[in-house]
């Protein structure tokens, strides 16, 4: 985006041993989702069983990054890391769960924000260790790219060069 | 609880309501105490059963000088004194107290004394919510209202009539901060807060507290205040995080708090004649006149904007003004109780003439827990 750097920045997360696995791989750029060996459900936030059945028997598996705007809000006061307006939304995974996110390469506006708009994953680079997956309209350039050619990207061989 | 069985026989709210800076959150709470134990005619060594939300029951037992046989720190958000009233009647029926006091203090604006738990970032919430920018109910509770406005039909114009009708039954309390009357052309020109939520479809941020005692039936009549009877109540809980409701456009924990309510009580809906919704923000009664059945999927909106729950409708709801008009500290389920104890009391200043069923519905966190107390001023 082309506004200048807010002074403070966005509160960072702080993994426990349960949510690690899913920090290392926004790290490497990948968006990781938990499936039910025994009932087949997927689910997010991480832990280490099934919300659905409680079977313990759970693995971890690469999302898509595929999803669709489920729904939004648009802050107009200021937040640290943030510059007012900005877009908290709600995005639905492809895969069937829904997480917390922004929404980058897109104008803040309602206008621009259209429910059930596909996105794709994008990730920010906090600092060495947490990496916040956002997503950007589907088949919009990669603002993480973008900043980091190169780096790790969502695992679309294509992401940042489609117009 | 059979209805009928306990009773609310003490309510107050602070001496005062607003910015009140010289007074602590704990001393908020007292204050409020020692006005409930006025009404009612006790003093603290009556007082067997406490019960409080944010901060422990143990701070509040103490500071007021009270032995208690039993206590609940239930903090679920706004709505924990709904579910206060709820444990202390099944306290009082299971012979573990007799005569419960709950508190609720609150330096929402001024922050004198907070005794609020900091998110931390280690928490769900911490770790999938606000590294994305929340940052206070305005950015969380307001996530799910545009779903619901596509899949239901609900418009901008219905939610600031919320606040519209509101501020007509805001008018009539002394004790409400805002009493001027309010178009819905003024909602809809406000100062944008978080899209499509405008200041005045936003709560108010005051100081303040309320308590009340309740007691078991047989001992009801020993007391000076007229008795407020419990008929129903519920309560559930559904997920810490809004982003994780599994219907943006339905509570889970409203759909079985209500109707648990409702069942315990016996009533149908036509036979309320009193309704409070919690209302932190304008959709709120929205979704909760949909959830708790008192209106068709997607009617709530057209309900509202006919007039239906303004003063001469036919389902008088949040006739202090509500959170939006009346008072809101952060946690406001107290004073929506406090005015359904007045309205069944027939003392409110907005009183609906016979009234004689209340519904009072609260909402904790984001839409994160709820709780359903049914009370009348006659004895089933």
């Amino acid at each position: 985006m082309a506004e200048p750097a807010p002074p403070k920045p966005r509160p960072a997360p702080k993994p426990t041993p349960e949510t690690q696995h899913f920090w290392d791989g926004a790290r490497r750029g990948e968006l990781l989702l938990q499936r039910c060996d025994d009932c087949g459900g997927a689910y997010f936030p991480p832990r280490p069983f099934c919300p659905a059945c409680a079977s313990r028997a759970v693995s971890v598996f690469r999302a898509s990054g595929r999803a669709r705007l489920h729904s939004y809000t648009i802050s107009h006061r200021p937040a640290p890391g943030f510059v007012p307006p900005y877009a908290i939304a709600v995005v639905e995974l492809d895969e069937g769960p829904r997480m917390m996110t922004n929404i980058v390469g897109c104008p803040q506006t309602p206008e621009a924000l259209v429910l059930d708009m596909p996105l794709e994953v994008s990730f920010e680079r906090l600092d060495d260790a947490i990496s916040l997956p956002l997503f950007r309209p589907a088949g919009a350039a990669d603002p993480a790219a973008r900043t980091r050619p190169g780096g790790p990207g969502t695992g679309s061989p294509d992401a940042g060069v489609r117009s | 609880m059979k209805p009928g069985t306990v009773a609310i026989v003490g309510a107050a709210e602070t001496t005062e309501l607003g910015v009140l800076p010289h007074l602590s959150e704990i001393q908020l709470h007292a204050d409020a105490a020692l006005n409930a134990m006025r009404d009612a005619g006790l003093k603290p060594s009556d007082i067997d059963g406490v019960a409080t939300a944010n901060t422990s029951p143990v701070a509040i037992a103490h500071y007021l000088g009270i032995t208690p046989r039993w206590v609940d720190g239930t903090s679920v958000g706004g709505c924990s004194f709904m579910i206060h009233v709820r444990h202390a009647a099944a306290a009082i029926t299971a012979g573990l107290c007799r005569t419960v006091l709950i508190t609720h203090g609150e330096s929402g604006r001024s922050g004198v004394g907070l005794t609020r738990a900091p998110v931390l970032p280690t928490s769900l919430v911490g770790q999938f919510e606000l590294p994305f920018g929340t940052f206070g109910p305005p950015t969380m509770f307001t996530i799910p209202v545009l779903r619901f406005m596509k899949e239901t039909g609900l418009t901008e114009e219905q939610l600031a009539m919320v606040a519209v009708v509101q501020r007509e039954w805001a008018a009539m309390h002394p004790r409400a901060s805002q009493r001027d009357p309010v178009t819905v052309d003024d909602v809809l020109s406000s100062r944008m807060i978080s899209y499509p939520f405008r200041l005045l479809m936003c709560c108010l941020v005051t100081d303040g507290g309320g308590a009340l005692i309740l007691t078991s039936a047989d001992r009801a009549p020993d007391f000076p205040t007229k008795p407020v009877w419990l008929l129903g109540t519920g309560e559930s809980a559904e997920t810490p995080m809004v982003s994780q409701m599994a219907d943006f456009t339905r509570s889970r924990a409203f759909r079985v708090a209500g109707p648990a309510a409702f069942a315990e009580a016996g009533i149908a809906h036509d036979d309320v004649d009193h309704l409070m919704i919690y209302d932190a923000f304008a959709h709120l009664p929205i979704y909760g006149l949909e959830d708790l059945g008192f209106v068709g999927r997607g009617e709530a909106g057209a309900f509202v904007a006919g007039r239906n729950t303004a003063p001469g409708g036919r389902l008088p709801m949040n006739t202090n003004g509500g959170g939006l008009s009346y008072m809101h500290s952060g946690m406001y389920g107290m004073y929506a109780l406090q005015e359904s104890v007045r309205q069944m009391r027939g003392v409110s200043p907005a009183q609906v003439a016979g009234a004689k069923v209340s519904v009072c519905h609260g909402v904790g966190g984001m839409f994160a827990a709820s709780g359903t107390i049914v009370m009348s001023n006659e004895r089933p």
